[in-house]
């Protein structure tokens, strides 16, 4: 008798267990998104994030209800068919009735869910009609986000230090989530994303936007999202896309229209500010101190900081034919890149400024000793020849 | 002679009789699962705490890479085909497999193809670092040289598995023992079958991807470079178009094995025998037109969104009559719990959880959030390693007695049944937690956010990795001091002709077909 008690406790509690493990699911959203706490998809800050997690919980909801009734049958016939318990087995190995029965149910039940699977998906790809227009571009291993129309773009990278990932200082609240400067969107416009990468395939992805479009070299991917509540948001790179794939994190920044305006209008300023700039005329130290800045920063990733490269994957700088070589194809290399090999074009990527310093340390650096300097008006020059 | 094995190493390398090739297929292949999970227990004791501790991004993603890779081609195929060359024969009254030459031939490039691929662990510019789907331009403009190792080590494998299949499939049509219809065949012949010919027509096209790529890096074409006219997308569908059937390739046969171990510890015949035979063929055939919802992000047009999303769903109807099946079988029987009935019964549990998962992926909006998110990683595990490498273990119990005449430890499987199963769900529960919360696959180092469940996955990681010990240690221990035993039948509730043969198998059997009725 007690062991029958214990049988039906038993029973009742598999479907309760696995239902409020669920429900604490349903509910994380609301908690702090945080350690222990973090167990389902947020809800995200958009029209199109919302849709997806009520399509998500729909799904997950049915697979619990599946599974109640799969895993009760299932769990029933572990405790009471049990040979020990004296159970003599049936023989019965067939139903067509059954058989049919479990094929059409499932069929209407994935019915129900393809029509608002379908809807969402629609509303998803509509990008028409977009307010604002941003080109994302992926790199090996950064974002570049091009205000289309506007005159504004700039490089988004991440700032966490190398010393913080190898442990060597303590790891901040936003570790390998910050980036030198986030994405500005305003809230309650359509922001149209235009999609593409320069080296490999890479993958936009901000949860709280509900937007993952993959960046693919020589194509260009639409998705699009209009944000419902000022925050900052952030995401990652989804696609391995090499050794940097963890390092490259997305960070967006929406603010009201107002503050959208003020910040674009700044921006402009600093562009033109910066085009000024590559008029001037710098001294060797100037452009070694530059230059070993820049470096480090966009070309150490693979040539590394003492410039011996990696073997067997990356060309050594040190000694280099093309650093020893001539201006011109130094400047080519640098700012073309070399077709069908790792090294892109920086060209685009880069202030004349920074193309001239990089260039000029890359001659003078590491026993390099060329002595030959490269001015921003060089490589603005050799950027209008072509 | 003519009636027993060759002596020395000779009995091995010019093998041709399938017990000593499936035994060799086993090994191999467990010595793979060994190498992968190493690779495995490097990849979590990395991501047990933020920041990089042990080794470098670059070796990280070398790590992910040979772990697919290791555990896909070199653990998991291998050892059903190990078990296919051990008990498809058995199963159906055969002497031997159709063409024993071209077994041995088979089994033996094997290694040749893991150790190219593998050397390139040593070699300057590393191991491939791609990822095992290896989407270009990342495997060709940018990948290390070393890739040109890998190209051909999976051409090596790849011609390894349609040797492999066009056996099988010579073997079932051609020597069935009298009176084994086709629908008398066990599942598990059924299940390989029907793999077979999936890989007959997948792995060409694997092929043809690699060569592609080979071209690409070395004779200047631009399959895959929209520079040239290509297209990096194009990749990625031939890679799915073999990849889809490839996941089904892994699973089918694990489905036959649960359908062989079920019946026999519910001793009660396996419900919906025939609905199980067209649901597997529905399988296959779906897995054929379903390739791209691998791809949901891609920027395919909306039509193609929208077709590969319904197609997906539906594999859903026929992997749930399996399931359905199994557990109508167990409903009224008279069940014991062996180890192996355990580990089937953990089957089918966690394969249909890992199909809620899939469900909820095949949803292409929702996927937009789940893909390449730790969700996919924790969903796939699920069917893989809980579908595939849970069902060879239960195999493996199941039929050893039969091999080796020995019979393992009940309690010791049991125990390292336990630990496999509480570790594998503390490994790989809380990876769907850090997908849904937005932490991608494939990442070396992740933000403070996901540190809490990384390290439960870890620690959930080292128990299953320490269940794959106690596993060999349970065999080893069972072949060289297990209790002999020569009953016929093993199990109480087993049926099938492989039940009818001394224990163990001799040498050689069925020299002259039995008669079934």
């Amino acid at each position: 008798m007690v062991s029958r008690v214990k049988q039906l406790v038993v029973y009742a509690l598999s479907p309760l267990l696995l239902l409020s493990f669920v429900g604490q699911m349903a509910h994380a959203e609301d908690a702090h998104r945080s350690g222990w706490s973090l167990l389902n998809m947020p809800r995200g800050v958009t029209g199109v994030s919302n849709d997806i997690y009520d399509l998500h919980m729909v799904v997950v909801w049915i697979c619990v209800w599946i599974s109640v009734v799969v895993y009760g049958v299932m769990f029933y016939s572990m405790f009471a068919h049990r040979k020990s318990k004296g159970a003599k087995a049936s023989n019965f190995h067939e139903s067509t009735t059954v058989e049919l029965l479990w094929t059409i149910v499932p069929v209407l039940i994935l019915i129900w869910v393809a029509f608002p699977s379908t809807k969402v998906l629609i509303d998803l790809y509509d990008t028409s009609e977009a307010d604002i227009d941003i080109k994302v571009t992926g790199y090996q291993w950064k974002w570049q986000y091009e205000y289309l129309g506007e005159g504004v773009e700039f490089m988004s990278e991440l700032t966490t230090s190398e010393s913080a990932i190898y442990n060597l200082e303590p790891k901040t609240e936003f570790y390998l989530s910050e980036v030198n400067e986030p994405l500005v969107l305003p809230v309650g416009k359509k922001v149209r994303f235009l999609l593409t990468a320069k080296d490999v395939i890479h993958s936009w992805w901000v949860p709280d936007l509900g937007v993952k479009r993959d960046a693919v070299p020589g194509f260009i991917n639409e998705t699009w999202a209009k944000i419902d509540e000022p925050g900052i948001y952030r995401g990652f790179c989804a696609e391995l896309c090499g050794k940097g794939h963890a390092f490259m994190p997305i960070v967006v920044n929406a603010v009201s229209e107002e503050e959208y305006k003020v910040w674009l209008a700044d921006k402009k300023e600093a562009a033109a500010a910066i085009r000024e700039m590559a008029k001037q005329t710098f001294t060797l130290e100037e452009l070694m101190v530059k230059g070993e800045e820049a470096y480090n920063r966009s070309c150490a990733g693979c040539h590394a900081g003492n410039g011996e490269g990696i073997p067997g994957a990356f060309p050594a700088l040190k000694g280099s034919a093309i650093a020893l070589g001539s201006v011109a194809n130094h400047l080519d290399v640098v700012v073309n890149g070399v077709g069908g090999t790792a090294m892109q074009a920086f060209g685009a990527q880069l202030s004349e400024v920074d193309l001239a310093a990089i260039i000029t340390y890359e001659r003078n650096a590491w026993g390099n000793d060329v002595g030959d300097m490269v001015q921003p008006i060089d490589v603005l020059k050799f950027k209008q020849g072509q | 002679m003519a009636h027993g094995p060759a002596k020395g190493i000779g009995r091995w390398l010019f093998a041709t009789n399938h017990k000593d090739i499936g035994t060799m297929y086993l090994w191999f292949s467990f010595s793979m699962f060994l190498l992968g999970g190493a690779f495995a227990m490097i990849i979590r004791a990395e991501l047990f705490a933020p920041g990089m501790q042990l080794i470098k991004p670059e070796f990280f993603n070398q790590m992910t890479t040979m772990h697919g890779l290791i555990m896909v081609f070199g653990a998991i195929m291998p050892s059903f085909v190990g078990l296919a060359n051990w008990m498809i024969p058995l199963q159906i009254g055969a002497p031997d497999m159709a063409l024993p030459r071209m077994n041995n031939l088979s089994f033996w490039i094997l290694p040749f193809g893991f150790a190219l691929l593998a050397s390139t662990l040593f070699m300057e510019g590393g191991a491939p670092n791609f990822g095992w789907t290896f989407y270009a331009p990342l495997s060709t403009t940018y990948a290390p040289d070393t890739v040109n190792f890998f190209i051909f080590g999976v051409h090596i494998i790849g011609a390894s598995s349609i040797m492999g299949s066009i056996n099988i499939i010579a073997t079932v049509l051609n020597l069935r023992a009298p009176g084994m219809t086709m629908m008398k065949l066990p599942l598990f012949v059924w299940t390989w079958l029907i793999t077979a010919f999936l890989l007959v027509a997948v792995m060409p096209v694997l092929a043809g991807a690699v060569t592609m790529m080979l071209m690409d890096i070395n004779f200047g074409t631009s399959f895959f470079d929209a520079a040239g006219g290509g297209d990096p997308v194009l990749f990625q569908h031939i890679f799915w178009f073999f990849g889809h059937p490839e996941v089904y390739i892994i699973i089918l046969p694990a489905f036959g094995v649960i359908s062989e171990i079920i019946p026999t510890f519910s001793r009660k015949p396996l419900f919906g025998y025939s609905s199980m035979v067209y649901a597997t063929s529905a399988i296959a055939f779906l897995s054929f037109i379903v390739w791209a919802h691998h791809m949901f992000t891609t920027g395919m047009p909306i039509a193609g969104e929208l077709y590969f999303m319904y197609a997906t769903m539906l594999i859903a109807v026929p992997t749930g009559v399996k399931v359905f099946n199994w557990i109508t079988t167990m409903f009224k029987g008279s069940l014991t719990f062996e180890t192996p009935m355990l580990f089937a019964i953990a089957v089918v549990i966690l394969f249909t959880f890992g199909g809620f998962t899939g469900l909820m992926l095949a949803v292409a909006p929702a996927d937009i959030q789940y893909h390449d998110s730790y969700f996919v990683v924790g969903h796939f595990h699920y069917v893989m390693v809980a579908g595939a490498v849970f069902s060879m273990s239960g195999a493996i119990y199941y039929w050893l007695p039969k091999w080796s005449g020995k019979m393992y430890d009940e309690t010791m499987g049991k125990v390292q049944f336990w630990v496999a199963f509480v570790g594998f769900n503390i490994a790989f529960i809380p990876q769907h937690f850090l997908g849904l919360a937005g932490m991608p696959r494939r990442y070396a180092d992740y933000a403070l956010q996901f540190s809490d469940w990384n390290m439960v996955s870890s620690i959930g990681a080292f128990m299953y990795g320490a269940a794959q010990l106690m596993f060999l240690y349970n065999v080893v221990r069972t072949i060289v001091a297990g209790k002999p035993t020569s009953e016929e039948k093993t199990w109480e509730g087993a049926q099938g002709l492989e039940w009818t043969l001394p224990t163990p198998a001799p040498f050689h059997t069925f020299s002259t077909p039995p008669e079934v009725k």
